[in-house]
């Protein structure tokens, strides 16, 4: 079907191909010529940065819902999607035009204006979080001074999108999913600030450029290794924070169907799903921040140095980015769902005091200078 | 008025508002919602000041944690405005006493005599590379430690009277046993009997 569609406005495809190439080629040229005058407006210059960071992000949420879909249909020994463009690449593409052309159906009494609200809270900060992300040491939109409380405070404002989600739709199984969720992350929020204060020891700053410079030596002084019960416990909690499986009670199919988002429609649901694709890459980029050295290459201080010094630093950023979202997928691929009530016993009673005895273990070492992590 | 001027006026009119609607709209909900917008903008006038960790711990915590938590017990009650309304007439002149009492203190302690120009020197901007993080930390740990302290303790003792009051044993709710179901075998649960076949009559 969708291959009969292609054959048949191939001519059309190729025509618009050309002209957004050409357009794209326009526009860059034009930036060129007037490139002075655009780093010199700051408005118009950090305009461009936030675009710069916004267009891959969405590209590779797009991206990520493709190669969850292939990933986790190869461990379970299936092809995935293949029928949209060669090999499938341009499944997301077509999704998101059909989500784009969906009717946004309001149920009956539902709250409209909050009902229109919620995915836009759920949105914004997943996407204001990157503001003062470091993709390098130089890359970076706002250098605050504060960045890791920062990220950490916007990530806690967005389960307001889920939770007057669940209430405006006006409907029991929305609003039972709205409730599991609101319960699940304010839990895991309390482990996971503990595993960054552990994070934040270590480092010596709140800022995120100088904790991965105080990873700098070799990958065994990246912060996984000293702070190895944290790590664990930050990224499982950032599971549990993106509802993610096998913490996915607040979506529950086979329970509550859909869980909060379940009488939302065309791009209002789109919205939701960009959200949760995009926190999920802020956990796994956090992640590798934090305790895989960021930007920091894995042969420092190795024999193999000189060989890989010619890699860009982004690209060990984004290499572990990667790693970690594979996580995601292969977690979900694999693991069956936790039950609730095994879900907040795991949160309060097993993380958070792992995270309090690792604490007292660490800040001991920092008082005692035990190197080469806590000089 | 330059551009930090309007930003302060843009959300100090935002954050009045906000507050306003908190006690005057009828939906419990959308004033949870309206006090979540308070102390957002709030953040942000408190950022204008340079306090950006007390600007985001309120974000985090008041925000992020305690209207989260608000905003689910309201949303759980089954509240029904009309008869809250029924008694305004009457406790209006006690309203209006509390309220009075409450205006007089502020003007005594918010007074220009004690917040006036010319009493508090008008903050200055603080060179770049000036960490209010460490500041605070600093003060916090040296000068105000044991007040800090004891503060931290009442908090704890507030949080465990608060669990001993809600944890009563109450015979009718069902609990599992975590332990108990991770050690269960599977001759616990099924028993496989080895008999011959039935002949056939």
């Amino acid at each position: 079907m969708a291959h009969a569609l292609i054959e048949k406005y191939k001519g059309h495809l190729l025509a618009t191909a050309l002209t957004a190439g050409v357009l794209g080629l326009l526009v860059l040229w034009l930036g060129y010529q007037y490139r002075d005058f655009i780093t010199g407006n700051v408005l118009l210059y950090t305009l461009l940065k936030i675009i710069a960071i916004l267009v891959p992000l969405l590209l590779a949420v797009a991206y990520l819902t493709y190669a969850e879909r292939k990933i986790i249909g190869y461990m379970q020994v299936r092809i995935g999607p293949n029928r949209v463009g060669p090999r499938g690449w341009l499944q997301p593409i077509a999704d998101a035009m059909k989500l784009l052309f969906k009717e946004i159906i309001f149920p009956t009494n539902a709250n409209r204006f909050l009902f229109v609200v919620a995915p836009m809270l759920s949105i914004a900060p997943a996407l204001a979080a990157w503001a003062v992300f470091p993709f390098t040491d130089t890359l970076v939109l706002a250098n605050i001074d504060a960045s890791l409380l920062y990220i950490l405070a916007l990530t806690s404002v967005g389960v307001y999108g889920v939770i007057i989600a669940g209430w405006a739709s006006n409907s029991k199984y929305a609003f039972l999913g709205a409730m599991r969720s609101a319960a699940q992350i304010v839990s895991y929020e309390i482990a996971m600030g503990f595993a960054l204060v552990g994070v934040l020891i270590a480092g010596g700053s709140l800022n995120l450029v100088e904790i991965v410079e105080a990873q700098q030596g070799s990958f065994l002084h990246w912060f996984w290794l000293p702070l190895f019960p944290l790590f664990l416990v930050y990224f499982i909690s950032g599971v549990a924070e993106t509802n993610r499986a096998p913490f996915d009670v607040a979506e529950g199919e086979s329970e509550i169907v859909a869980g909060f988002h379940v009488e939302y429609s065309g791009m209002a649901f789109a919205v939701f799903f960009l959200a949760e694709y995009a926190n999920m890459i802020l956990i796994a980029a956090l992640a590798a921040l934090m305790f895989l050295g960021g930007w920091l290459s894995p042969f420092e201080g190795t024999w193999f140095e000189a060989w890989f010094a010619w890699v860009p630093a982004i690209f060990w950023m984004l290499a572990k980015t990667a790693l970690m979202l594979l996580f995601f997928l292969w977690f979900r691929a694999t693991f069956p769902r936790y039950r609730y009530d095994q879900i907040m016993r795991l949160g309060w009673k097993v993380f958070i005091p792992i995270t309090i005895v690792w604490l007292v273990v660490e800040a001991a070492a920092v008082m005692a200078g035990i190197g080469p992590w806590f000089v | 008025m330059d551009f930090e001027r309007i930003l302060f006026f843009l959300f100090a009119t935002v954050l009045i508002y906000a507050a306003g609607r908190v006690i005057t709209v009828r939906n419990p909900i959308h004033a949870a919602l309206h006090l979540v917008l308070a102390f957002f903008t709030c953040a942000a006038l408190w950022l204008l000041l340079e306090a950006e960790f007390l600007a985001i711990t309120l974000v985090l915590v008041y925000v992020g944690a305690v209207m989260v938590l608000f905003l689910f017990v309201v949303m759980m009650l089954d509240i029904n405005t009309s008869p809250l309304r029924e008694g305004f007439i009457r406790y209006l002149p006690l309203g209006l006493g509390v309220a009075f009492v409450i205006v007089s203190e502020m003007y005594l302690v918010v007074r220009a005599r004690n917040f006036g120009a010319d009493v508090i020197a008008i903050p200055e901007r603080h060179p770049e590379g000036y960490s209010n993080v460490k500041e605070l930390g600093n003060v916090l740990y040296t000068d105000y430690v044991y007040p800090f302290e004891i503060a931290a303790v009442i908090l704890l003792v507030a949080i465990i009277a608060a669990i001993a009051l809600t944890m009563r044993k109450r015979p009718e709710t069902k609990y599992q046993n975590p332990a108990q179901q991770v050690a269960v075998k599977a001759k616990d649960r099924v028993r496989i009997v080895e008999m011959k076949a039935e002949e056939k009559q």
